[in-house]
């Protein structure tokens, strides 16, 4: 329990501090192809803000989130000392507070109090084979979160149905959710396994490509698609508006075609402990 | 393209000079707030009662930073989403305000408020909370204690970097910049 406890809170504050090295690149790479001015100065500042946030161990974004945990826990793996969920949120209390980072959780959505430790955070366990622990950490920002949507389609919308409401779910985000944003999309499943699907596809790498062909493809698409709409940076006109699609897909009712969109900002914050 | 310099509080001959797109650098003291604290203003003068600050001229930055390290003047202070303010905005607006610096969307009630009390908003950079700080020379807490990261904040700033989004003619660099760069299928 000590373990995961402390792994948590590392990663609470390594995720709020240290921008991704594949984020890092894309940064660049997309600096170098932005045609419009003024999405260019976005991406420099953004550069220039990972440099400071991890030179001098700050958070890159004020909003250090709400924490989602995904944990694979092996089979074989006995956890002693205490409650799994104890010790992730205890790791999330230390971290917030150690790490200077911002508390932004309220006990209740309609009272609003805050809770003064960003506890609880939203955990997500999977049973696994083998005698290890991971855990994915995330810190998710709300301003990408609030523009997420999530829509029964009907399975004659097809893929092209698909396609329109990824590219809709977008464009109607714009500037809200802070282009240069990542689109995560659960495709099937039932309703909160989408939504699920959805949030877990933001932990793959930038440029990560599904396993399967035509899933990989439709990920292209609705990349090359989405950087057509022309929002780009901060959605002020440029070529950048996504740096990745990631899709995620399961087995789903004869009846339905559930599609959900977890959108993320450029502050795409995740780490990986394995115990 | 070179960033002009503003000096705050504004007044209105230096707003006629901005347009949608240009990047500005402001100077001078502002005010945060964000939904909870706009929330408290508005029921404030509902029942007739004075603002926290004297909103004329005065300038509005939507951030709740992160808590100050030892040694800083404040933490990570990027700019929210604007339009959980939308509500809010057109009546601070009307009494003065002249200032708005966040990031997305306004609803066109904002808007119109912006056009015809002649108002400005500003986006600064979402995410970019390390580097904006460090143009924050100064930091206080004026009002609403009570609301930790969400209190009103008197903050000094120095070449604060921002983009002009909506001018006080009714351009929107959201529209325009989608516009612009828009491949049509």
């Amino acid at each position: 329990m000590d373990d995961i406890r402390k792994a948590v809170k590392n990663m609470c504050m390594d995720a709020n501090y240290h921008l991704g090295s594949d984020m890092l690149e894309t940064f660049r790479s997309a600096l170098a192809e932005e045609e419009s001015t003024v999405g260019k100065e976005v991406l420099e500042q953004l550069v220039e803000n990972a440099e400071i946030a991890s030179t001098q161990k700050v958070p890159m974004c004020q909003d250090t989130g709400m924490v989602v945990a995904f944990v694979e826990l092996g089979q074989d793996c006995r956890i002693i000392g205490g409650g799994l969920y104890d010790a992730i949120n205890q790791g999330i209390r230390e971290g917030y507070q150690e790490g200077y980072l911002r508390n932004s959780i309220v006990k209740d959505p309609l009272q609003r109090y805050n809770t003064g430790d960003n506890t609880p955070g939203v955990i997500h366990l999977e049973l696994v084979q083998g005698d290890e622990c991971t855990i994915h950490l995330t810190a998710k920002g709300f301003g990408s979160e609030n523009m997420s949507r999530l829509q029964m389609m009907k399975p004659a919308d097809g893929m092209e149905g698909v396609k329109d409401f990824v590219i809709e779910t977008v464009r109607l985000a714009g500037p809200n959710a802070c282009p240069p944003m990542i689109v995560g999309v659960g495709l099937g499943g039932n309703f909160e396994m989408s939504a699920y699907l959805a949030k877990k596809s933001l932990l793959r790498p930038v440029g990560d490509r599904n396993e399967r062909e035509d899933i990989a493809q439709l990920e292209k698409e609705l990349l090359e698609k989405i950087n057509q709409l022309g929002l780009g940076p901060q959605g002020m006109g440029g070529r950048t508006t996504a740096l990745d699609v990631h899709v995620e897909v399961y087995a789903t009712h004869i009846a339905g075609l559930p599609v959900a969109v977890n959108i993320n900002c450029h502050a795409s914050r995740h780490k990986t402990a394995v115990l | 393209m070179s960033a002009k310099l503003l000096h705050l509080p504004l007044m209105e001959d230096q707003l006629k000079d901005l347009r949608a797109g240009d990047r500005v650098e402001l100077t001078g003291s502002l005010y945060t707030a964000r939904d909870a604290a706009h929330k408290r203003m508005i029921e404030t003068l509902e029942v007739g009662g004075i603002l926290p600050f004297p909103i004329v001229g005065q300038t509005i930055y939507y951030v709740g930073p992160t808590p100050a390290k030892p040694g800083q003047v404040i933490g990570s202070a990027g700019p929210t989403t604007s339009g959980r303010m939308d509500l809010y905005a057109p009546k601070l607006i009307e009494l003065g305000l002249k200032g708005m610096i966040g990031k997305g969307r306004r609803q066109k009630a904002v808007k119109d408020a912006m056009k015809e009390y002649k108002a400005v908003y500003f986006a600064a950079v979402g995410g970019a909370a390390a580097l904006i700080a460090r143009s924050i020379k100064k930091s206080e807490v004026i009002a609403y204690h009570d609301l930790g990261s969400e209190a009103i904040y008197r903050l000094e700033v120095e070449r604060f970097p921002v983009i002009v989004i909506n001018d006080i003619y009714g351009a929107d660099l959201y529209e325009e910049g989608e516009k612009n760069y828009r491949i049509k299928p």
